[in-house]
Parts: structure tokens; C-alpha cells; sequence
């Protein structure tokens, strides 16, 4: 199935989301598959010879601007985040997770093979499998995060090259990395878990989304009108949809703001109109379904465009319920204070977030200095796991499960100090800085508009990501800011003018030492000097005269 | 007349026996290099938003190499920074080579093996030389054979004798020598081209002593390789001189082309380098006019056409009832809670493993225990217990 949610953001940025969701009934646990046919065999391998229950991997360029954009489809961290649940099976859980990141960097051309102990982390709360799951003992869960990692083309590459159609017919023909990169924020992510494979849930299906998000910043950025079609986006228009795909389809969300009539116009008309209670809130879609043959009978092509009816002008931003920042503080290259900053802005109810913070063993947490506080007092964590670093060998983790009053803001501040690395330790460009991790907050956020369960088949992809166990609320996923920390750098070129000076000074003081002790002088007999000398000297010595 | 027939036949024989000697010579002169597959191996080692042309001197290689039919699999492509997707550029995922931005040598089926921190000296050598760690994936591994032409390609800044990687270390000449020579003693290749273009590039091929190595650069010892020309719009100087020629000439090569190396040793004369591009091919076993440019750029993939049938096997419906019908489960599965509050809290820290004290505690505990038994001494035990 294939489907791509098109979603107008405040400020008159278009977030695109695209997900591509391959069904596999089959038990890739049982091992002994042999027969691939839409579901890519490097992945499905993967899955069976390391013993992988879940895979998450995200690549993220960019950031998700939670207050500005509301909440995001699915959230992603900056650089690459890779997090895995292991089947019990599996012998050696920490070597099967480094031969995993080792083949993954291998598919997807990202440098994931730099995830070692140093970065993995074994998160105690957060991260529960999105998929079918008897047990959670969280040793089997290994999360990794590389803030640095950059997302090109070259990871688009084999990203595409496992949908079943490839980038030649469906959705994906709009997937050309020069428009898509050349945005605020472009996520790519594969997900992989096993499901219900009926309403009954009696067998496990296996499912393989890759999901894309993209925010197309053309209006804000000054180069662009508020109006928006696809050939602007994405400088092509679909053709036709994918023939192995059971379901095409494109929504486009025109919820009314403010409950008024539209402002916003859609053509060419959409075959349906969807309603769905999405994260809490009831938006209503326009769909196209790309496989009903009545969509393209006028033109070959289609060319979603959105025009606004009227312009608008200072349109109140919806602040979502939840969302956080975060920064670093402080001066000098010794210490410093990490502060998160975590807004509930729902009137009246309060929930639980659990944060994870995952900070790099060179900043050395003083956890005595951790506090919390809450409109002015302090706010006791519910449950509180840390686990310090070991130089070289694991990073600091530090789980909360705090509660968050209605409408407040919660700070969370925590001191490090700054450690020196060895010289060979620093990478070539020492002075742009060491990147801190997102930190990780997972809440159910109460939602606005109860809903009701929905069978996963029907509805929409972008819909039935997160399982959700009551209709009151829903599971929401945030990621705040990595930071950029300035560790005390060393002058590399201190060792070669070291060098030079140090044999300068041993040559010229050692050297004048040795003259002085061994030195002998001697006479020397004066040369007889060259032919014409001696000659004159023959006539000389013939008139009597001193020779020369 | 009856004499001149045969006189004739005999001519016409002695034709066709030329002719099919020309024609064997042919087919002889298409095997004559003896190698079965080709590989590549593109190196850009410089980092930072200045040094955009030794990115695009490496894309560009790479394309053509490409587009000559290496497939991604036969190439190790090393890219020592990021250049399209780099903030400072005013078109994301482009890397030009032209300037007014003619020709996107980036693309957009582009997949590179070692990115950014990965291209190091130790992990290029290891590429070479094929130690690599067991868990390195195929594509990141230079799989060849002693049938294998290989075209290593390398870019950055130089100076005489040695090629600086990533601004923090160098690998000499002498190191990549030996390289060579470890390849030739574990018969890693047939035939290898080393083209170099950096600053006195023409010191890196000094001191190669393995055989059938050729080797091109841009410039002499003493002689420093220009950059090409800057665009505007990007801000950089986007080729250097002698890749942009060499560029030039390697678009016209099309997979048939018979063109040889010396036309590759014209290149960029001086008048249009500045610098003087040098070879070396004295230990190169062949002839460089028999040497084809499609040897080491392009790809020779032996096809073997048959016209007799071959029958597959029909009987498939055996094995599909031999798949094994999945277990259900009794009771239905459910998925996960995603964030029990209740159990969270009431989650019990793990038990850690209990060890033995062990080192410096026992050592302490032991003094301790020493002391106090030498002052009180051992008889007074019983006053004790």
C-alpha cells in the first residue's frame, strides 16, 4: 500500500508525508524463507539471521519545529537513529547489534558502523515495541543515535530501491532528491515489525513501512506563493499508481480552522472525502484514490494544486499540547548546564512524559545538581533510572517519568563538566564541535476529541503507526534540539613546533658544548699553491728574492 | 583462361586466408588484455566547503566510470566530505563541474561507501589491501582477483611525497608502494592505473616497484595543480584543471571506442594545465598504444550466446505443498502498551549480577585484617569470638 498525506502548516510551509507499507504473510522467525517477492530480500534476510523482532531506522535532516508545526507524523531525530528489539532467541544481543549496524550501513551508504558501545544504549521505560509483542524485558533493546550523520542522496538511493515498484511508477516517481533535499526537513525512516495479520490476530504478518517526510519551505523562505501544486514541489505529477500495490492514494488535508467554510480550494476534485480523528483531533481529507480509473480519464497526469480562497492573515497558531526545547548553557570550556524546557499547554489535564536523555561520556554529568521544577516548585520524578558513563566505554542514560501539570512549563536542568580527549580521539575537525543527542520524550497526550478504535486495514497508513490501547489519548513520540558542545581543543600543530623547536635548541646548545670539549687546533702548513705561484716562486728564489 | 582460374583461386584463397588472419587478429587483440572484470577505486580526501573541487573531481570520474558500465558494486567510492547536502550550498543535492551549472555530476543514483570520518588512511589501505574486519559489507569491500583491472583515482592536497587525508594525517609514497606490492603478492589484480591529481602529484608514483602498475598525475615535482575556475553562484573553484580535461576526453569514450592511453597521456598540455601531467609505464607490461581506455574505465563482461534450449523444471506445485503451514496462536496476540505508567513505576531496579569484591577492596580488607591481627596478635582470638 501506498499513501501521501499533504498537510499545509501555518506558516505556509507543506509538510509532505509518504509511506509505503509492504505486508508479508509469512513468519520470518521460522527462518528457511527463500521465496522474496515484494518484500526486499536484504531486509528480510537481515531480519531473520540476526533474530530481530523490531527495527526503527531513521536518517533526519533538519528539524521538526514541534511549536510552529504542531506534532509531527512520525518524529525523528536529527542525524540517524537506529533502535531494535531482539527476539529471546538471540544469544549474544550486543554482537548481533554491531553486525546489524554493520550490514545497515552497508544497504543504506550511512557511516552506521560508528554505532559501538559508546552511543548504544539499553533504554529501561521508553521505546516499548510498536508491534506484536508477549514480553518486554528490555535487554533485549539496544537504541543508538549518530547526530552527526548527513542525509543525501546516497542514502535515498537504496531507501528507494526497496519499494516494490522502485522510483518508476506510483507515488515514488515524486521522490527526486533535488527537490526533496533542498528543504527544512527531510526524514527518511524503515520500520519493520510484526503484525496481526487479521482482525482475529491469531497469525503474525511481518510489515516493512518506509516512511518520508519532507517540509517544503518555498513560501517562507521567499521563493515561492502560498498556493502549492506537486509540480512545484516535487517538479513532477503522478502518471499512475503502482500495479503491486493494493491501495494509492493521496490525502490532502483541508480541515477547516475555527470551524469556518473553507478557505482553501483543491483541484483537480477528489474522489472521496475522508474524515479521520488523527492525534486528537478530528481533520478532515481530501482523497485522491490513484487506482479508481476515474481520476485519470481527462488528463495522463495528475497535478494536485491547493489554492487559498482568502488570504490569511495572522492566523492563530494551534500550539500543540506537547512540546519541548532544549539548550546548553553556560560559559567556558569547563562546565556547562543542560537545560530541557517541556510545555504542557492543555488546560486542564495532566499526563506523564518519560524523557531519555543519552549524553556522550566526555560531558560528565553531576547528577546532585539534576532539578526539576514546575511552576516555581519542585517536581518529584515518578521513576528515576540513571546510569553514569564509563570513560571510552558507555554514555550517561538518564530515564524520568515526570508529570506534567495542565498548562505549565517543566525545567529540567542538569550540570556537566567538560572532559579532554586524548589527542588521536578528536575527529579531523575538532573545532565545530561534539554533537549531544535529541533527547527522547514519549507521552499519551490526552486527545481533544475521543477516539474510537479503528481496524488497521481500512484506515489510513498514517493513522495506525502507534497502537493505540484507549481513545482518550494517544501515544505521541517528540524529539527535542541536539546540541553542539565546544570541548577544549588542543593546537595540533603544537607536536611539529615542538619538534622544531626542541632540535633546534639541542642542535645549537649541544652542539656548541661538543665543539668547545672536543675541539683541537693545529698548524697548518701553508699550501704551495697553483702553477703560476710556483713558477713565480722558482724566478724568485733564482733573484733572491722572499718567496710568495 | 583455364590457367588464370586456378591462378585466380589461388589469389582468392590467399585473400581469404588474409582476411581471415586480419579478422583472428582482431579477435586475438580483443582478448589480449586478459583481464575479466574491472573495479574501481575513487578517493576524495580533503574536508571543508572550500575544497568542493576535489568532490567534483572525484563525482566526475565516478560517472563516467558509470557510465562506461562499472556497476556500483565493482566501485569503492570515498567521499571525504559532503559537499551536496552541505548547508553552505545554494542547490542541495548538486555537485557541479561546469560552471553556469551545466552538468550535475552528482546525480541522482549516486552511492558512496565510505562518507565523511570513514575515509582514513588505515581504512583506504585496508581497502586495498583487503584486511578488512569481518563485519565490513560486500559493498564496502575491493572483492578483486588476479583477473582484475582496477582503477584507483585520487584527489586532495599534496605535496612531494605524500597526499594529505582529511586535514590530520598523510599517507607517503613509500606507504602506498608497499600497498601496491601487497596486492601484487596476493595477486589482488592483473593490471592497475593509478591517476592522482594533486600538487606535485607526480612524487606519489615515484617509488612503485610492483608490476603492471601504470600510473598518470597532474603535475611534477616542484609543481603545484590548478583549480580550473570558480562559479559565482557557489562561491568555489569547481574542477581542477587537469580532472576537467581529462573529463572533457573521457565523454567522448563511448563502451566500443578504441581509443588508447597515449591519447590519455596528451591530455592537458601545458598550455592548457599550467602544470606538466607525467606517466609512468615502465612497469607496465604492455605496450600503452595497445592499452584500450575501456580496459580501466569501462567494463568487459564475457557473454557467451547459445542457441541450444534449455528445459526448466515444471514440477513446481511439490515444492509449494512442502511449505510449512505457520503455527497459530490459541489466544490472539496483542501489541505492547506503550507507555504503562503503572508498571514503569512500579518497576523494580533491575538485580545487578552480584560479583566477588575483587582487586583493590580485597586488597583493603586484607590489610585491614593484617593490622589488626599483628597488633592484638593471635591468641586474643579467643577473647573475641
Amino acid at each position: 500500500r501506498e499513501e501521501l498525506l499533504l498537510r499545509p502548516l501555518p506558516a505556509g510551509d507543506v509538510a509532505a508525508a509518504f509511506q509505503f507499507r509492504t505486508r508479508w504473510d509469512a513468519d520470518l522467525r521460522r527462518g528457511a524463507v527463500s521465496h522474496y517477492r515484494l518484500f526486499p530480500k536484504a531486509l528480510g534476510q537481515l531480519v531473520a539471521a540476526q533474530g530481530v523482532r523490531e527495527l526503527h531506522l531513521a536518517l533526519t535532516q533538519g528539524f521538526w519545529r514541534t511549536q510552529s508545526w504542531g506534532q509531527p507524523p512520525l518524529g525523528a531525530p536529527a542525524g540517524a537513529e537506529l533502535w531494535v528489539w531482539f527476539q529471546d532467541s538471540v544469544p549474544d544481543v550486543d554482537k548481533a547489534w554491531k553486525e546489524l549496524s554493520n550490514v545497515l550501513s552497508g544497504i543504506f551508504c550511512a557511516s552506521l558502523n560508528f554505532i559501538d558501545s559508546t552511543n548504544t544504549v539499553t533504554p529501561t521505560a521508553s521505546f516499548k515495541p510498536l508491534g506484536l509483542a508477549n514480553g518486554t524485558d528490555h535487554r533485549l533493546l539496544r537504541y543508538a543515535v549518530l547526530p552527526r550523520e548527513v542525509v543525501c542522496t546516497e542514502n535515498l538511493t537504496p531507501w528507494k530501491k526497496l519499494l516494490p515498484c522502485g522510483s518508476k511508477a506510483g507515488l515514488a516517481v515524486l521522490l527526486k532528491a533535488e527537490r526533496l533535499f533542498h528543504s527544512s526537513y527531510h526524514s527518511q525512516a524503515v520500520h519493520i515489525r510484526p503484525i496481526c495479520r487479521d482482525a482475529s490476530c491469531l497469525a503474525v504478518s511481518w510489515e516493512l513501512r518506509q516512511t518520508l517526510t519532507v517540509v517544503f519551505d518555498s513560501f517562507t523562505s521567499g521563493q515561492g506563493k502560498k498556493d502549492w501544486s506537486l509540480f512545484k514541489m516535487f517538479s513532477r505529477t503522478l502518471t499512475d499508481a503502482c500495479p503491486l500495490a493494493s491501495d494509492s492514494k493521496v490525502y490532502v488535508d483541508i480541515s477547516p480552522k475555527n470551524k469556518e467554510k473553507e478557505l482553501l480550494e483543491v483541484t483537480p476534485t477528489p474522489t472521496s472525502v475522508h474524515e479521520a480523528v488523527v492525534q486528537g483531533d478530528k481533520r478532515t481529507y481530501a482523497v485522491y484514490d490513484l487506482l479508481s480509473p476515474s481520476l485519470f480519464n481527462s488528463s495522463r497526469s495528475l497535478n494536485v494544486q491547493l489554492k487559498w480562497k482568502r488570504p490569511q492573515d495572522s492566523q492563530e497558531l494551534s500550539t500543540p499540547v506537547l512540546h519541548a526545547q532544549r539548550y546548553v548553557s553556560g560559559y567556558g570550556l569547563q562546565t556547562g548546564e543542560i537545560s530541557t524546557l517541556i510545555h504542557n499547554t492543555h488546560p486542564y489535564r495532566a499526563f506523564p512524559v518519560i524523557l531519555l536523555e543519552t549524553v556522550p561520556w566526555y560531558l560528565r554529568l553531576y547528577v546532585h545538581t539534576l532539578t526539576i521544577i514546575t511552576k516555581g516548585k519542585e517536581n518529584k520524578p515518578s521513576y528515576i533510572h540513571y546510569q553514569p558513563a564509563q570513560d571510552r566505554k558507555r554514555p550517561h542514560l538518564l530515564e524520568m517519568l515526570i508529570q506534567l501539570p495542565a498548562n505549565s512549563v517543566t525545567k529540567v536542568t542538569i550540570q556537566f563538566e567538560r572532559a579532554l580527549l586524548k589527542w588521536t580521539e578528536y575527529t579531523p575537525d575538532p573545532n565545530h564541535g561534539f554533537y549531544v543527542s535529541p533527547s527522547v520524550l514519549s507521552a499519551l497526550v490526552p486527545s481533544v476529541i475521543a477516539m474510537k478504535d479503528v481496524d488497521v486495514e481500512e484506515s489510513p497508513l498514517f493513522a495506525s503507526l502507534f497502537p493505540s490501547s484507549d481513545g482518550s489519548s494517544y501515544f505521541v513520540r517528540l524529539y527535542t534540539e541536539p546540541l553542539l558542545v565546544n570541548l577544549p581543543t588542543p593546537d595540533f600543530s603544537m607536536p611539529y613546533n615542538v619538534i622544531c623547536l626542541t632540535c633546534t635548541v639541542v642542535a645549537v646548545c649541544y652542539g656548541s658544548f661538543y665543539n668547545l670539549l672536543t675541539r683541537t687546533f693545529h698548524v697548518e702548513e701553508p699550501s704551495r699553491g697553483g702553477l703560476a705561484k710556483r713558477l713565480a716562486n722558482v724566478i724568485r728564489k733564482f733573484r733572491g728574492v722572499p718567496p710568495l | 583462361m583455364a590457367a588464370a582460374l586456378p591462378a585466380v583461386a589461388l589469389l582468392l584463397g590467399c585473400c581469404g586466408a588474409a582476411l581471415a588472419s586480419g579478422v583472428q587478429d582482431q579477435a586475438e587483440q580483443f582478448f589480449r588484455s586478459g583481464h575479466t572484470n574491472n573495479w574501481a577505486v575513487l578517493v576524495c580526501t580533503s574536508r571543508f566547503w572550500f575544497n568542493y573541487r576535489h568532490v567534483a573531481n572525484t563525482l566526475s570520474v565516478y560517472r563516467s566510470v558509470k557510465r562506461l558500465g562499472i556497476p556500483d558494486s565493482h566501485i569503492v567510492l570515498m567521499l571525504a566530505d559532503d559537499m551536496a547536502c552541505n548547508p553552505r550550498n545554494p542547490k542541495p543535492a548538486t555537485v557541479f563541474s561546469h560552471k553556469n551549472m551545466e552538468l550535475n555530476v552528482y546525480g541522482d543514483d549516486v552511492e558512496v561507501d565510505y562518507r565523511s570520518y570513514e575515509v582514513t588512511v588505515e581504512n583506504f589501505l585496508r581497502v586495498l589491501t583487503g584486511r578488512i574486519p569481518p563485519s565490513t559489507p560486500r559493498s564496502k569491500r575491493l572483492l578483486s582477483d588476479d583477473r582484475s583491472n582496477i582503477l584507483i583515482y585520487m584527489t586532495g592536497h599534496g605535496g612531494n611525497g605524500f597526499l594529505k587525508f582529511q586535514d590530520s594525517e598523510e599517507i607517503t609514497n613509500v606507504e602506498l608502494a608497499d600497498a601496491f606490492e601487497q596486492m601484487w603478492q596476493k595477486r589482488r589484480y592483473n593490471e592497475l592505473l593509478f591517476i592522482i591529481d594533486t600538487c606535485q602529484g607526480a612524487s606519489m608514483y615515484e617509488r612503485f616497484y610492483s608490476p603492471n602498475i601504470m600510473a598518470l598525475a597532474s603535475s611534477q615535482v616542484g609543481e603545484d595543480s590548478l583549480s580550473h575556475q570558480p562559479d559565482l553562484g557557489i562561491g568555489v573553484h569547481l574542477m581542477d584543471r587537469y580532472t576537467f580535461y581529462v573529463l572533457e576526453f573521457l565523454e567522448e569514450i563511448h563502451p566500443a571506442s578504441q581509443t588508447n592511453m597515449n591519447d590519455l597521456f596528451q591530455v592537458c598540455p601545458k598550455s592548457l594545465c599550467v602544470s606538466t601531467p607525467g606517466h609512468r609505464t615502465d612497469l607496465f607490461q604492455r605496450d600503452p598504444q595497445n592499452v584500450l581506455i575501456t580496459d580501466f574505465f569501462g567494463s568487459v563482461r564475457k557473454v557467451e550466446i547459445t542457441t541450444e534450449t534449455i528445459s526448466l523444471d515444471r514440477d513446481l506445485t511439490v515444492f509449494e505443498n512442502e511449505l510449512p503451514k505457520d503455527e497459530l496462536a490459541t489466544e490472539p496476540l496483542k501489541y505492547a502498551d506503550q507507555l504503562p505508567v503503572a508498571q514503569i513505576i512500579h518497576q523494580k531496579p533491575k538485580q545487578k549480577d552480584w560479583h566477588p569484591p575483587g582487586g583493590f577492596i580485597l586488597g583493603l580488607w586484607a590489610l585491614i585484617i593484617m593490622v589488626f591481627f599483628k597488633t592484638y596478635g593471635i591468641k586474643h582470638m579467643k577473647h573475641i569470638f
